[in-house]
C-alpha cells in the first residue's frame, strides 16, 4: 500500500484535532483534541520513517509519547484545580482576565 | 550488531546537569525536610546551583563543539552568551521569587477554603516553586544549544511545563491565576502539537533529525519542497508562540496579568532569551539557505507584531497588561535581528535580549512593590502621583520605561539602534521604517505612565509602596544599574559579545 495514504490520514487527524481545540468548550475535550494532534504527528513521523528507510522517526515518536504523558500529568493537575474551585471545566466560564 | 557507547562531553553539559541536580535536591527537600527549614534550604540550593552552573559555564566559554552529546547539542560562542544571560536573569528572578508573600501557601487547596485559610494562618507553606524554577531553567539552557529536533522538542517541553504550573501559584486573586495557568497550558500544548508536526515534516523532507542534516538537504535541494515548507511553517508557529509574536500572542496579556508578578518577570525575561536563542540558531544554521521561502512571511509577522503590540498597549489600563503588550512589540523588534541573518544581526539580537531581559525583570520587580491591603495594585489610574509619594521607586520604574522606549543613555537605545542598523544593512528597509514608527508610538504610552506618576495628583485609596525585602532590593538595584551602565558605557559588553557571537555549523 502506498505509504503516502498514511500521511493523508495523519493530516486529517491533525485537522480534526485542531478544529476541535478551536470549537469545543470543555477543557478536557480540548486537551483530548491536543492529544489527537500529537498522535497525528506521531503517525506522520512513523510513516516518514518507513518512507525514508531509517529509524530516527520512530525514535522521535517514542520521545513524543513520553513528553505527552508528562503533559497529561501537568494538564490534568491544572484542569482538576480549576474544576475544584469553579465546579466547571468550561473554558468559557474562565473569563476573569478581560480582553 | 555492536552497541556503541555514547560519548558525552560532561564539561559542556555541566551547567545543565548542575541545575537539574539542584532541582532534584529541591524535590527531596520538599519531601523530607521539616517545614520550618524548607524555605531557607530551598533558596540556598536554588541560588547555589545557579551560581555554580554559571561558574561551570564560564570555564568552558572558549570551547566549541558540534557533538557535545552525540550530535544532539552544539556548544559555541553564541550558545555561551545565551546560556549566561539565562543564568544571570534566573538568579535575579529567584531573588524575587523568594519573596513568599506573592505565592499561595498551598496550591492544591481550593481558593477561599478552610484548608487554605488554615495553612496561611499557621504559615505552613509548600515551596515547590523553587525546584519548578530550576527545571524550567534547565530546559531554557538546553533550548538554545540543542542541535537536533528531538532535543529541541524535549527542551521546549521542559521549559514550558514548569512554567504552566508556576503561572497558577499566585496568592492573591487565585482564580485569575489558575485561569491564566489553564490558558497558558492549553494554548501552549496546542502550539507544541504544531511544533511536533513541523518536526515530522522536516524529518520527512530530509530523512534526518539533526540541524546539519536538514541544512545539507536544503543545500542539496533533493527533497520534496512541500514538506520543507510545511515543516518550516509549523515549527515557526511553535517557536513564535513562545516569544509571543502576532498572531500567536493571544496568551501573553492574560498570562502576564494572572501569574504571580515574580513569575511573570522570570517568564518574560528568561523565556524570551531561550526561545529567541533557539529561533536564532535554527534560522541562522538550518534554514538560512532556504531564506527566500520564509523571509517574506517572517518580515510580515515582524512588522505586524511591532505595530500591533505598540498600538494595543496604548489602551491598556493595567500595568502588567501594558508590559505584556510592550513585550509583544519587543518580540517584533527582535525578529528583525533574526531576519537580518548576519553577524551584526546576531550580535545585536543577543545584546538586545540581555538588555531587554534585565529591564523587564526590573520593571516587574517594581510592580511587586506597589500594594494595598488586597495585594498588588496593577491598575494604572491608582499609580498616579506615585512619584510624589515615593520618588525613588517611581524614578527606577521610569528608568525601565525609558529603556523600553529606547531613549538614549539607557540600554534600550543601544539595543534598538544596533538591531535596526543590522536590519537596515541586510536590506530590510521596510522593517526599519515599521520599527522606528512603532517605537515612536510605544514611546507615547511609556511616557504617559511617567507623566501619570510624576505630574498627576495622588489618589488616597490605600495604595502604598512597601519596603522591599533585601533580596528584592538587590534585584532592583542590579537591574537598574545594568540598564543605566549599558546605556552610558556599552562598549565592553558589545566587544565581549562580538568576540563570542558565532554559531558553529
Amino acid at each position: 500500500m502506498n505509504p503516502f495514504n498514511y500521511l493523508y490520514v495523519a493530516g486529517l487527524l491533525f485537522t480534526i484535532g485542531a478544529v476541535g481545540v478551536v470549537v469545543r468548550r470543555n477543557a478536557i475535550v480540548v486537551f483530548m483534541c491536543v492529544e489527537l494532534m500529537l498522535n497525528a504527528a506521531n503517525l506522520t513521523l512513523v510513516t516518514f520513517a518507513r518512507i525514508n528507510g531509517n529509524l530516527d522517526g520512530q525514535v522521535v515518536a517514542f520521545f513524543t509519547m513520553v513528553v505527552a504523558a508528562c503533559e497529561v500529568v501537568v494538564g490534568l493537575a491544572i484542569i482538576v484545580t480549576i474544576y475544584r474551585s469553579r465546579r466547571s471545566a468550561s473554558i468559557d466560564d474562565a473569563s476573569l482576565l478581560k480582553r | 550488531m555492536t552497541f556503541e557507547a555514547p560519548v558525552l562531553h560532561y564539561s559542556i553539559l555541566a551547567p545543565i546537569l548542575i541545575v537539574l541536580g539542584g532541582a532534584l535536591v529541591g524535590v527531596l527537600i520538599e519531601a523530607f525536610a521539616p517545614r520550618a527549614s524548607r524555605r531557607s534550604s530551598q533558596l540556598f540550593v536554588t541560588v547555589a546551583s545557579l551560581v555554580i552552573a554559571l561558574a561551570a559555564l564560564l570555564r568552558v566559554r572558549n570551547q566549541v563543539s558540534v557533538s557535545a552529546a552525540m550530535g544532539s547539542v552544539s556548544f559555541d560562542g553564541a550558545g555561551f552568551l545565551l546560556q549566561a544571560s539565562i543564568l544571570i536573569i534566573a538568579i535575579l528572578s529567584v531573588f524575587l521569587i523568594a519573596d513568599q508573600e506573592n505565592f499561595t501557601a498551598l496550591a492544591a487547596a481550593v481558593p477561599g477554603s478552610e484548608e487554605e485559610r488554615h495553612s496561611l494562618q499557621a504559615d505552613l507553606r509548600v515551596t515547590e516553586v523553587y525546584p519548578l524554577t530550576l527545571f524550567a531553567v534547565a530546559g531554557m539552557l538546553l533550548f538554545p544549544i540543542s542541535s537536533d529536533l528531538i532535543t529541541l522538542f524535549v527542551a521546549l517541553e521542559m521549559l514550558s511545563l514548569p512554567l504552566y504550573l508556576m503561572a497558577g501559584l499566585s496568592r492573591r486573586r487565585r482564580l485569575m491565576s489558575q485561569e491564566s495557568a489553564l490558558k497558558y497550558f492549553l494554548l501552549g500544548a496546542f502550539s507544541s502539537a504544531f511544533f511536533l508536526f513541523g518536526i515530522a515534516y522536516l524529518y520527512g523532507y530530509s530523512a534526518s533529525i539533526t540541524f546539519s542534516g536538514i541544512q545539507a538537504s536544503i543545500v542539496g535541494g533533493s527533497g520534496n519542497d512541500v514538506f520543507l515548507l510545511l515543516g518550516i511553517a509549523f515549527i515557526s508557529v511553535g517557536l513564535l508562540f513562545k516569544v509571543g509574536a502576532v498572531p500567536f500572542h493571544a496568551w501573553t496579556p492574560d498570562v502576564y496579568q494572572g501569574a504571580p508578578t515574580a513569575v511573570t518577570g522570570f517568564m518574560a525575561a528568561a523565556t524570551k532569551v531561550a526561545a529567541f536563542g533557539a529561533i536564532l540558531r535554527i534560522y541562522y544554521v538550518t534554514f538560512a539557505n532556504a531564506q527566500w521561502q520564509w523571509k517574506p512571511a517572517l518580515v510580515l509577522i515582524a512588522i505586524i507584531t511591532m505595530v500591533f503590540g505598540s498600538v494595543v498597549a496604548i489602551s491598556q489600563r493595567d500595568v502588567k497588561r501594558m508590559l505584556a503588550y510592550s513585550s509583544i512589540a519587543h518580540a517584533g523588534f527582535l525578529l528583525s535581528g533574526v531576519i537580518a541573518l548576519s553577524k551584526s544581526g546576531l550580535e545585536a539580537s543577543i545584546f538586545y535580549l540581555f538588555a531587554y531581559g534585565i529591564a523587564t525583570l526590573g520593571a516587574f520587580a517594581v510592580v511587586t512593590l506597589i500594594r494595598d491591603s488586597a495585594g498588588e495594585v496593577t491598575d494604572l489610574n491608582r499609580w498616579s502621583g506615585l512619584g510624589k509619594r515615593s520618588p525613588l521607586t517611581a524614578s527606577v520604574f521610569a528608568l525601565f520605561l525609558l529603556a523600553f522606549a529606547g531613549i538614549p543613555l539607557t540600554s534600550g537605545f543601544i539595543g534598538k539602534f544596533s538591531i535596526f542598523s543590522a536590519a537596515y544593512e541586510s536590506g530590510n528597509t521596510s522593517l526599519l521604517i515599521a520599527g522606528v514608527l512603532s517605537s515612536a508610538i510605544a514611546a507615547f504610552f511609556y511616557i504617559r505612565v511617567i507623566v501619570l506618576m510624576f505630574f498627576k495628583d495622588s489618589v488616597e485609596d490605600g495604595t502604598s509602596v512597601v519596603i522591599p525585602s533585601a533580596l528584592t532590593t538587590t534585584t532592583i538595584a542590579i537591574t537598574s544599574a545594568v540598564t543605566l551602565i549599558l546605556g552610558i558605557y556599552p562598549a565592553p559588553l558589545i566587544n565581549f559579545i562580538a568576540t563570542f557571537a558565532t554559531f558553529v555549523r
